[in-house]
């Protein structure tokens, strides 16, 4: 078994290299703000159709909601996931999964790992799955899901997909008691960095800009701008005159949707979004990713006949 | 006769689901070998986190053949008949024979159905199940099309006997049946050969895995109070959490891990729910503080360092976990100390629903009502109103966010840290209560008022905006809040009106409706154009609303409703006076259709309860329990049970008479034209009951009202042995009729006996 990992970052690599292994695509992470790994078009498109895919990729994360200055040991409004998509799922995900664990220097000989129910779904995005969260000594570390539904289509072949919480797992395996003191770098370098040195400060001015400073009025802007060409795209004729080719652009459409997303977080940390509201603003972001899923599914990527 | 076992291994099985699981696993299959001919001497099922077992003995080898004879149509007849027949029997036109029917010749089909070995019935039967298998909720995996709560892995399928074990072929989307199956995922992985059901409990204990999740349950409940005696403490038992680890492990290991001393001055209950939801920890108490100081872990693992590293991990993440609750506690306790009013403000943003407005307007309603059902329950109003309005106030707290089960316990901690009174805190907890029927019911008036104010607006409310409950649907819990209001008013021996409380509680909607309407400018009593004006300007349910909102509104300001020049019908201000009866008429008998159902379960028969229901004050529900009890215990004695016979015969008697006669016979029997001493007995007898009956009812003391109506019976019975009614004289025949209508008046006065049946 390999030493234990002494960084942040060497876990990455580490899963970088496992996953790369086994046979996926190791992706970068995707150029938007996202609210979690799902998003990036690796995962949410790709689980789509009847074409094969395997890939993993770390992805940045921003939740406004959960920013805390900086302060929780382990609650940020920016954080990492690592993410792993198989279609069709392998039969044995869950022993792949388990031989990732070993490569961040989890002993599963040493340790209580558990697979505790539950079912995932994401309105925003009309998916669901069913699956696990995996518990390491009683803590979260993964989840687990069986891709069942995306964009309101039903997943055939079905898609495995993994989540880490990566500061979270990190945490543990480094055995630091806060984010904040977590080495980002390996500790004995020249330039030791904790992931406080590079992430510190920014949790700090991301909280109160996502609380207090964020403009409303602008952001509302945004979300209906964003749901405007997000259909405006998808009303395009798939016939572009000037290349002459069928070209959906299910892509561009989905960033649309991505971005809609977010506003619509930046818009709920503000508190500016009633219950009620909050329910239509999901299904206008469902309708969305249901919009691009439909586009796409009529694309080459997504198993249309070209 | 061989013995039958078959285990489903997949991966992880959600605890919930596994004994339900099990269950259908073992009707399906035995109910399916049953169908098809076979029988056997027992079953059992089993589940563990990764496979669910079956275990079949005594079945029998094979099935006997059948010999079917069916009648077809006749020769001659369409041939879509004949087609249809064929269909049906499942043969071939040339098999047909004819015979000789009465009505001619007609074919006839003979099924022959040739006994078939175990082996075949159960691979049918089994794939039928594991394609068909009643999960609550299943999924696909891979590029297959079979259904599974998680992907399935294998299927072991063997018949054994003294002469061996074979493999039951078969195979469902790839998975071939077989006779091996592997251990605990981690401590023993490797797969190895099962021979029958014993050799397979045995060999996965000796791969760390409990077959039976009763014996998992046990083995940690025995090791978990050994280990909190061995320190002088008590595990606090848990059933369904139990259960649910159980179902969480294969290889149940124990360990009890420490609270860190920061986190010990948070409520017991903060403890208990925070350890139980995130960790399903079990909590361990310190009998001499009642504290809860320790926790029970149960892991799925024996490691090399006896669980040390495992214990450590687990304690760490409570501690986070912990560290959360108690951040929430204390800013929770600073609101509170300062009376809590941000969180009743921000409740105005929580809607509870989109018709009846936020939680803040709910809560205005309710505080109202409690003010009025207070003195009723023996409450202090003001106490009452004020514990209404911060009772929903842990709402807002960020405790009960994060425990939403914590609700209304959090609120009683906050409420008696806000130095309220001891009843109103009381209040904040209790009034949820009861949620069922078996669930206590509060008995302090102010919880009592609050509770009863509570469940009386929601009923009012979607009634209202009719979202009444329909078969089996109740989305909104009205049938069990109606059931509350009930248990709370009987078993604390209240008596209030409900008729009036519902029309108090929809005023307050109305009213509120009102305000959202913005209606209070239109409210001038020389304005009837205003509210005119109103109704033109808006369309459908709104115009609805709006117009029970005028209404309400004009009633709580009293204005117009007494004066004579709205009393004209086409008053559009006099049409608004009266929505509130028809409402109040349906929502009453719901009550009476849930309190059927609650004294049906307390043993008392529904035509009493409807006799009951048949008279004035029905809508106080102490005083119809009151009578239907009476009502009920005298039947129950031989007189009660031959009163009803006389009081139907003269019931019928009079009845008939009455339509043929075209007349009531309702008064004037006189004693002088008695000729019979057992007419004149009858009207002493009538006499005296009267005079009992007449105070007992004005007391309300039904029982004895009801004695001295069945002392009736023997004069009754004489009277009809010894007495013909139909006389030739004219006069006797009248006067007899008006002396059974006294029988009739008298019995009715007590409960309407015509609903008793028998």
């Amino acid at each position: 078994m390999a030493d234990k990992p002494r960084s942040f970052q060497d876990i990455i690599l580490r899963l970088q290299t496992y996953w790369a292994a086994k046979g996926c695509a190791i992706l970068q992470p995707y150029d938007m703000e996202v609210g979690a790994g799902t998003f990036h078009p690796a995962t949410t498109l790709r689980a789509l159709g009847s074409k094969p895919w395997a890939a993993a990729y770390v992805q940045p994360c921003r939740r406004p909601t959960d920013g805390r200055y900086g302060e929780n040991p382990n609650r940020l409004q920016h954080y990492y996931q690592y993410q792993v998509l198989m279609k069709p799922s392998p039969p044995d995900m869950q022993d792949l999964y388990l031989g990732s664990l070993e490569a961040i220097g989890v002993d599963a000989s040493a340790h209580d790992i558990r697979f505790v129910e539950d079912d995932w779904e994401s309105p925003t995005l009309g998916a669901w799955g069913l699956g696990w969260e995996v518990w390491c000594d009683g803590m979260e570390v993964s989840q687990f899901t069986y891709f069942q539904q995306v964009g309101g289509h039903d997943c055939k072949p079905v898609s495995g997909e993994l989540t880490y919480g990566l500061e979270r797992l990190a945490i543990y395996i480094l055995g630091v008691d806060h984010v904040m003191d977590m080495p980002f770098n390996d500790p004995q370098t020249p330039i030791p960095l904790t992931y406080g040195d590079i992430f510190k400060q920014t949790e700090q001015e991301y909280s109160r800009w996502n609380f207090d400073i964020a403009e409303t009025e602008v952001l509302l802007q945004h979300f209906v701008d964003a749901e405007a060409e997000c259909q405006r795209i998808l009303d395009a004729p798939a016939d572009d005159p000037k290349t002459g080719r069928k070209i959906i652009m299910a892509h561009p459409a989905y960033d649309q949707c991505i971005k809609a997303s977010h506003v619509f977080n930046l818009l709920d940390a503000r508190g500016v979004i009633s219950v009620t509201e909050r329910q239509a603003y999901i299904g206008r972001v469902r309708a969305l990713a249901k919009a691009c899923a439909d586009a796409f599914v009529q694309t080459k990527a997504g198993g249309a006949a070209a | 006769m061989p013995d039958l076992l078959i285990e489903l291994f997949s991966e992880e099985i959600p605890a919930r689901m596994q004994t339900r699981a099990a269950d259908d696993l073992r009707k399906l299959v035995t109910d399916g070998l049953v169908e098809a001919g076979l029988t056997y001497a027992g079953a059992a099922a089993f589940s563990t986190p990764r496979r669910l077992a079956l275990s079949v003995e005594g079945l029998t080898a094979e099935s006997k053949a059948v010999r079917e004879e069916r009648k077809g149509p006749k020769v001659g007849a369409p041939d879509k008949a004949i087609e249809g027949f064929l269909r049906g029997a499942g043969v071939a036109r040339e098999d047909l024979e004819v015979r000789d029917d009465k009505n001619g010749q007609v074919y006839f089909a003979v099924i022959e159905k040739p006994g078939r070995m175990a082996a075949d019935i159960i691979a049918e039967v089994l794939e039928k199940t594991v394609r068909n298998f009643p999960w609550p909720k299943s999924m696909r995996w891979g590029n297959g099309n079979l259904k599974w709560v998680r992907p399935l892995h294998a299927i072991l399928c063997i018949l054994s006997d003294e002469a061996g074990t074979e493999v039951v072929p078969l195979e469902v989307d790839g998975i071939k049946s077989g006779n091996t199956t592997q251990g605990h995922r981690f401590l023993a992985p490797d797969a190895f050969t099962v021979a029958n059901f014993d050799d397979y409990e045995a060999k996965l204990k000796r791969a760390n895995v409990v077959l039976r999740a009763d014996e998992r349950a046990e083995a940690i409940w025995a090791e978990a109070t050994t280990q909190a005696f061995a320190l002088g403490l008590d595990v606090v038992e848990d059933r369904g959490l139990l259960a649910e680890v159980a179902g969480l492990v294969e290889w149940p290991v124990v360990l009890l891990g420490q609270i860190d001393d920061a986190f010990l001055g948070l409520p017991p209950e903060v403890l208990q729910t925070s350890m139980k939801e995130h960790q399903k920890f079990f909590s361990v108490r310190n009998p001499k503080t009642e504290r809860i100081e320790r926790f029970v872990t149960v892991a799925n693992m024996e490691t090399a360092d006896n669980g040390t590293t495992i214990l450590a991990g687990n304690q760490k993440v409570l501690s986070a976990r912990l560290a959360d609750a108690k951040f929430f506690w204390e800013n929770d306790l600073r609101v509170a100390k300062a009376g809590m009013q941000p969180w009743l403000d921000s409740l105005a943003n929580v809607t509870f629903h989109n018709k009846l407005g936020s939680q803040k307007d709910r809560i205005e309603r309710i505080a109202a009502l409690a003010r009025e059902i207070a003195p009723s329950v023996g409450a202090d109003p003001d106490l009452a109103a004020q514990a209404a309005k911060v009772a929903k106030a842990d709402l807002s707290s960020e405790m009960v966010y994060e425990f939403p089960e914590l609700q209304g316990l959090m609120g009683r901690y906050y409420a008696a840290e806000a130095g309220l009174d001891a009843q109103v805190a009381a209040a904040c907890e209790e009034h949820y209560s009861p949620l069922g029927p078996s669930d206590d019911v509060p008995t302090a008036p102010v919880s009592v008022a609050v509770a009863l104010a509570d469940k009386i607006d929601t009923l009012t409310g979607f009634w209202a905006i009719d979202e009444k409950p329909t078969g089996s649907k109740d989305p909104f819990a009205l049938r069990r809040a109606a059931l509350g209001v009930i248990r709370l008013v009987l078993e604390n021996g209240h008596r209030c009106v409900i008729g009036d409380l519902v029309v108090t509680a929809y005023q307050e909607h109305a009213l509120a409706w009102a305000k959202q309407y913005r209606l209070r400018r239109y409210l001038d009593p020389q304005n009837e154009k205003g509210v005119t004006d109103f109704f033109e300007g808006v369309d459908g349910e709104d115009r609805f609303l709006g117009k029970d909102a005028v209404n309400a509104a004009l009633a709580h300001e009293k204005v117009l409703i007494t004066d004579p020049t709205t009393q004209h019908s086409s008053s559009p201000v006099y049409d608004l006076a009266h929505p509130t009866l028809n409402l109040s008429r349906d929502l009453l008998s719901f009550f009476h259709d849930r309190l059927k159902v609650f004294l049906k379960d307390k043993g008392i028969r529904h035509d009493i309860i409807d006799a009951c229901i048949a008279m004035p004050g029905n809508d106080d529900l102490t005083l119809l329990v009151k009578r239907a009890e009476a009502l009920a215990a005298t039947l129950a004695t031989d007189d009660g049970e031959n009163l009803i016979q006389g009081f139907k015969r003269a019931n019928n008697i009079l009845t008939q008479a009455e339509e043929k006669d075209g007349v009531e016979y309702s008064y004037g029997a006189d004693i002088k034209f008695a000729e019979d001493e057992a007419e004149k007995a009858l009207f002493a007898a009538l006499d005296a009951a009267d005079a009992k009956i007449a105070p007992a009812m004005k007391a309300e003391d039904f029982s004895t009202a009801m004695t001295a109506m069945a002392a009736l019976r023997a004069p009754i019975d004489a009277f009809f042995t010894d007495v013909q009614v139909n006389a030739e004289s004219e006069i006797l025949r009248r006067n007899r009729l008006n002396l059974l209508s006294r029988i009739r008046n008298i019995c009715l006065s007590v409960a309407d006996l015509t609903k008793i049946e028998g």
